[in-house]
């Protein structure tokens, strides 16, 4: 169909796009030997802020105005690229760089001359080591090429590009124990500020950027800011590339403009070709597993940073999971909040001490058959000490499942008190097999 | 920690005739200039030399980046991706995240719990078999996702996957 133009996830279908020459062959790094020979690096900061350029990672904050956050003077400055992505129902930064690892490099060596960073590092996550192979292979090759390296095309820039691989952690995302884990430490968050745009990597100020928001860069440079901000919304421009997961029938990585409704990504034959056997929608988690649920009240929500966040969820990393009326709403948070209490780092009370007591109530509930109404005042209690309590997101995360089952399906666990006094108490299955 | 004794693997794994892995975990550390802040990638070698973390070679490691044991320990369980245990030879993680939940990955892990006789996070008897469970693998578009010896499977089926263990380990049926 072609709704529009793809931005980041445009050149995955040319065989062979992984190799240097043909990425080349395709305008490939033309960009950054435009910016470095002719652009100053405040006017591609500039480009990057009037491009209205949003992180991807999940916060949404503008790009370039985050780059202005460096201090005038300082230096070394490092750039890290995030791609740690762990977020649950999040799979689309691997396959940018399975596919494009070209279009990544670009945009991290375009965004590290941009601030002025000698030095950029790439965090994969330590599942990710064919990813890491071929990114090594890649920034290899532009080594070799001359893009990266000592003087590079005679402008007397230098870059070096290293990729380092995590051990495992959905912590490291977080970007101060992202820089943590670097540093060969445990990935424990940092407390800010101060921020890491002013004290990040080894003390010295450090920008952090999403994969995919560094793969827009050459883009933006490339084609310009009136051609980027033609697409998407105004103040969410250009395009989102969605995880879709769950009970739909063609669930996989979609390239959309920000705005299309949540319907069209779940139904349209183009990408998510609707719900599988046509069951009805019970539960969409929009934005990775962090984010607060709709329902199919919510499908003509435009997917946008603002019409999600007015919807009282949020659009997070684009992690698009829908689940149809054969789960169970209570079960579902208790393998998400299960998620969470397995990945606390275990830093602040709230989180470590509150991931671990829903998952216990949320177990004898509904693992184990024994729900009381005082269990849900419990829930209730838990959730509401952990919300604004806790020392990073992840902790707040936490809150969101439970939360959003709790407000959306009260009866389902009032369901679950019900059928445990009746039957004493034995196990009731709630798992459906499909 | 006790000290490190001659030979830094005590256990099953160790093959005293040609080991050269040590000289390649010392070069790794030499690369790395023996810096305090390469702990992660000098893990991720030695793991992938010995096939687990010994405390035995965490206390080499320790010694010779010049860390505290209880950093390097403390590094080598905060991230899951290390093992302080031996593993089975071959190994299949079967993924719980939300996404292969809903497409029926409790019940595959406990139909592999029961075909294999290992319980999940546990290894068979003879060192031969692991079976794990991972919090999202990140292949949500192919739940229910499992890796077998490191290679991705999606839409997995428990009979096609029980043929492929067996396969794996020599006991063809």
């Amino acid at each position: 169909m072609g709704l529009t133009e793809h931005i980041v996830m445009r050149e995955l279908d040319i065989p062979d796009i992984s190799d240097f020459a043909v990425y080349r062959r395709h305008g490939g790094w033309e960009a950054y030997r435009y910016a470095l020979t002719e652009k100053t690096p405040a006017d591609i900061v500039q480009m990057v802020k009037d491009s209205g350029l949003r992180g991807r990672g999940g916060a949404g904050f503008p790009t370039g105005v985050k780059w202005g956050f460096l201090p005038k003077g300082v230096y070394p400055r490092y750039l890290l690229c995030n791609c740690d992505e762990s977020e649950p129902g999040t799979f689309n930064n691997h396959q940018i760089i399975d596919k494009n690892p070209h279009q990544l490099i670009e945009g991290v060596a375009l965004s590290a001359y941009a601030i002025e960073a000698n030095v950029a590092y790439i965090y994969m996550r330590g599942e990710f080591a064919a990813a890491a192979r071929t990114l090594e292979r890649a920034i290899a090759q532009a080594y070799e090429a001359g893009f990266l390296g000592k003087n590079i095309l005679g402008t007397g820039f230098d870059l070096d590009i290293y990729v380092h691989r995590g051990a495992g952690a959905y912590i490291c995302g977080e970007e101060t124990a992202l820089m943590e884990s670097l540093e060969g430490k445990i990935g424990q968050p940092r407390l800010k500020p101060p921020f890491p745009a002013v004290a990040g990597l080894y003390g010295k100020p450090t920008i952090i950027n999403n994969v995919e928001t560094l793969a827009n860069v050459p883009r933006i440079v490339e084609k310009g800011v009136a051609w980027y901000r033609s697409h998407g919304t105004e103040k969410s421009p250009g395009t989102k590339c969605f995880s879709l997961s769950g009970h739909v029938n063609r669930p996989g990585n979609y390239e959309l403009p920000f705005g299309v409704p949540l319907r069209e990504l779940i139904e349209s034959p183009e990408y998510g070709g609707g719900m599988k056997g046509g069951r009805p929608v019970k539960i969409i988690i929009p934005g990775g597993a962090s984010a607060p649920w709709l329902t199919a009240d919510h499908l003509d929500i435009p997917l946008d940073y603002e019409s999600l966040a007015a919807a009282g969820s949020m659009l997070g990393s684009g992690g698009v999971i829908v689940l149809n009326d054969t789960v169970s709403a209570p079960y579902v948070a208790y393998k998400m909040d299960e998620f969470f209490k397995h990945e606390s780092c275990g830093k602040c009370t709230p989180c470590r001490e509150g991931t671990h007591w829903l998952v216990r109530t949320l177990h004898r509930m509904v693992e184990e058959g024994h729900a009381t109404a005082a269990d849900i005042d419990t829930l209730h209690s838990i959730y509401r000490q952990m919300a604004g309590n806790c020392f990073c997101l992840l902790g707040e995360s936490a809150v969101m499942p439970i939360k959003s089952a709790l407000q959306l399906f009260p009866h389902e666990f009032e369901a679950l008190v019900k059928r445990s006094s009746s039957r004493n108490g034995h196990q009731i299955p709630l798992i459906v097999r499909h | 920690m006790t000290t490190p004794t001659t030979d830094i693997a005590t256990d099953r794994n160790v093959r005293p005739v040609s080991d050269n892995r040590r000289k390649i975990l010392e070069a790794t550390m030499k690369r790395f200039q023996y810096q305090g802040d390469a702990l992660i990638e000098v893990l991720h070698k030695a793991q992938e030399l010995y096939g687990f973390l010994s405390p035995e070679l965490l206390s080499e490691v320790a010694q010779r980046l010049r860390l505290p044991p209880s950093r390097v320990y403390g590094v080598a369980t905060f991230y899951h991706f290390f093992s302080l245990v031996p593993q089975g030879e071959h190994s299949c993680t079967v993924c719980l995240g939300t996404a292969c939940y809903v497409r029926g990955a409790a019940h595959l892990l406990h139909d592999l719990e029961t075909l294999s006789g290992v319980k999940a996070g546990h290894t068979s008897s003879d060192g031969r078999f692991s079976l794990l469970t991972a919090r999202c693998l990140g292949a949500c578009g192919i739940a229910p996702a499992v890796v077998l010896d490191g290679e991705v499977i999606g839409h997995a089926d428990c009979s096609d996957l029980t043929a492929r263990i067996q396969k794996l380990l020599g006991r063809e049926e």
